[in-house]
């Protein structure tokens, strides 16, 4: 298998992770948005509410910085990362 | 001199900062001593449009890559704010936090959509649109699938979807301006018209880049300072973020004591159009899971497929940049998205709290008419009581308010100064005005670039060609300001329209040009044609008392229109033969972030 193919091997396989956790908070849990309501979560709001005014939200920007630091990383290993230069 | 500004970005913003909120202080003094209301609106709104277009005019240029791309030289946190300034519209601004206020759960599917939506736009197409070098969406699908047909198309669906959003825009310019301005609605719309063109005409994309930050500046505050007072000053919280959970709760306790009254229908064609009752939980689930789920999926199929937000990640630097950049947008968002359900229960609650100074559920009818803020606010038709059981209280069931009261009125009950009003009036027109350029911006540049450019007249020199994007500017500003001064549709109405436009023409047809190598111009064709025709009847048929399946409202119609597109897509793809060998080689080129981009610099 060439380089190239690896790291696009990678870059999928980082892909499927990512939107396998995007899916679960902005599909998955509000299957279960009534049952998960009646819990108190996070600083004392309920489960599902808090999910929608901050959790998912928050969730959402740190897996994208995660996801952008993982791809960097699979660049730079097969050495596809750009120069500097610009 | 173009380096150092560059380098000097922090220092400039930190210093039109520092001169805005100076400015808001001096308009607090002037506010104690005498100055009106009204005298602070007009200066809180011409000031801010004044700096941004001086911003506008100080970014002119006369290059193709300055004009299309800002010279592909802006930095991430930069591009994050200008994209979290082109993506909250004036609909998130001055809807956002009365649509949660209204309808609880089943809305705040929208503020998951909305972010949701970004981890779609960093992981399957930022960084591999950066990396082709286009200066336009419709110049990515015509240049992987090739042929002008293709490219024809993307212009279509950009189009159609683009120019619904982009007539909310201008309708809410016009409304805040003719707010703050006090001058009639129809006049209004062209003032924020002009306005939305001193930023993008001589710049293109550079200007606008600029005067985004500087709006994305003056809205996070106009949005957040409000928000922190009126907790602080309630006794809620100083962080109402992290605070609010005794606030939600109480109003689960009042909505339980008062209970949800109907009206008859008699009794509520008595109030004024627009204006709507609290007829739903404020925190319990209270839709459906797929009524939840399918809003969002839309929403966030949508935000992946909507070119004004994508051609903001053509700007940066480098791939890495874009990724990243796609991050701090969502961060730069997230500040404000987060804030709306907070500033809903503060406002619900000062509201109906018979315990706080402000409630005024349980108070006598004629006590509420006789308050200076309701007499303001129902004069400008937000803002409506009536006795309907006839006792001479007010029930929760016989108060009545506009959407936009949430955000506009809110910093009045509470009491805050008039100086925090302006702030918030110039707030919703930054909101507006950003949005409204990236929009106008993005149909201009494809019919320009991807229409007369490539299409029409390949040999136009760099000068001509600016000069037929800054005519298309014009005309399409005209032609939006048009249509939003006959107010046909309620502002938000037409923004999620938008997004099931997108979705239904450009999702697959962008995400699998990357991603499956053996998607064919055929193909892109029909998923193009077919997605956007079959969204467009499904919505034509339900807004006819069609009955819909699946669910599937007139709000969510994409996700009808992106099924069609991806089926049609796949199976005339695989019908039809597979791409040249230079095509494919063009994909393995953009999957990988090192080595030159597609399209050259100039193009």
């Amino acid at each position: 298998m060439s380089k190239q193919e690896q790291h696009w091997e990678k870059t999928r396989g980082l892909l499927m992770i990512t939107l396998a956790i995007w899916f679960v908070f902005s599909i998955g849990i509000f299957l279960f948005g009534a049952e998960m309501n009646e819990v108190t979560g996070p600083f004392g709001y309920p489960w599902t509410y808090w999910f929608t005014c901050q959790g998912s939200l928050g969730i959402f920007v740190i897996l994208i910085f995660w996801f952008a630091n993982r791809q960097e990383k699979i660049d730079e290993e097969f050495g596809f990362s750009e120069r500097e230069e610009d | 001199m173009k380096g150092n500004f560059i380098d000097n970005l922090p220092k400039v913003y930190g210093i039109y900062t520092g001169g805005f909120l100076g400015f808001i202080i001096i308009m607090s003094i002037c506010e104690q001593m005498g100055m009106t209301a009204k005298t602070i609106g007009i200066c809180f709104v011409a000031f801010t449009v004044a700096i941004y277009a001086i911003i506008g005019y100080l970014s002119r240029t006369a290059q193709a890559d300055a004009y299309y791309v800002a010279g592909r030289q802006v930095p991430t946190v930069f591009n994050g704010m200008a994209t979290a300034a082109d993506w909250m519209s004036g609909a998130s601004f001055v809807a956002m936090a009365g649509g949660i206020y209204f309808k609880g759960y089943g809305y705040m599917a929208l503020l998951v959509g909305w972010t949701g939506g970004y981890v779609l736009v960093a992981s399957l197409l930022a960084p591999y649109l950066r990396k082709f070098g286009c200066y336009t969406v419709p110049d990515f699908i015509g240049t992987r699938y090739g042929g002008n047909l293709s490219r024809f198309l993307a212009v279509v669906v950009l189009t159609v979807a683009s120019f619904t959003y982009v007539t909310a825009q201008i309708n809410a310019t016009g409304t805040i301006a003719s707010v703050a301005l006090d001058i009639p609605f129809q006049y209004a719309v062209y003032v924020g018209l002009v306005s939305i063109l001193l930023c993008s005409m001589l710049g293109g994309m550079r200007g606008v880049t600029w005067t985004q930050v500087a709006q994305y500046i003056v809205l996070i505050i106009a949005y957040l300072l409000p928000v922190f007072w009126i907790s602080n000053k309630m006794g809620a919280g100083f962080f109402p973020h992290f605070m609010l959970a005794d606030e939600v709760a109480r109003i689960g306790e009042l909505e339980q004591q008062f209970g949800f009254v109907k009206n008859a229908a008699a009794d509520l064609k008595t109030v004024p159009k627009g204006l709507a009752g609290i007829t739903k939980a404020h925190s319990a689930v209270n839709a459906t899971p797929w009524a939840f789920i399918s809003l969002a999926l839309a929403m966030m199929m949508g935000t992946a497929s909507l070119p004004h937000v994508m051609m903001r990640y053509f700007t940066t630097p480098s791939v890495k940049a874009a990724r990243k950049s796609v991050g701090w947008s969502l961060f730069f968002i997230f500040l404000l998205y987060s804030s709306a359900p907070m500033l809903a229960t503060l406002s619900k609650l000062s509201l109906i709290d018979p315990t706080l100074s402000t409630g005024i559920i349980g108070k006598s009818i004629a006590e509420v008419q006789a308050i200076d803020w309701y007499q303001n606010w129902n004069q400008a038709n937000l803002m409506f009581v009536s006795d309907f059981n006839g006792n001479g209280t007010l029930e929760l069931n016989e108060f009545f308010m506009g959407g936009k009261a949430v955000v506009l009125a809110t910093p009045e009950i509470a009491g805050l100064p008039y100086v925090i009003s302006g702030l918030v009036a110039a707030g919703g027109m930054a909101a507006a005005m950003s949005t409204a350029d990236g929009l106008i911006l993005a149909i201009a540049n494809a019919i320009s670039h991807d229409v007369y450019y490539k299409i029409i007249d390949p040999k136009a020199e760099t000068a001509k060609r600016l000069v037929v994007a800054r005519v298309l500017l014009v005309v399409i500003g005209f032609a939006g300001a048009t249509i939003a001064a006959l107010e046909i549709q309620g502002i938000l109405g037409s923004v999620i329209w938008a997004f099931d436009f997108a979705m239904s023409g450009l999702f697959f047809p962008l995400v699998l040009g990357v991603w499956w190598k053996r998607a064919n111009k055929e193909g892109a064709c029909a998923g193009m044609a077919l997605g956007l025709l079959s969204g467009l009847g499904y919505l034509i048929w339900v807004r006819n008392g069609g009955s819909g399946f699946l669910g599937i409202t007139q709000l969510t119609f994409g996700i009808f229109g992106s099924a069609v597109s991806l089926v049609a897509m796949v199976v005339v793809s695989l019908m039809t033969s597979e791409p040249s060998a230079a095509t494919q080689r063009m994909v393995d080129e953009v999957r990988v972030p090192s080595g030159k981009s597609i399209l050259g610099k100039q193009h």
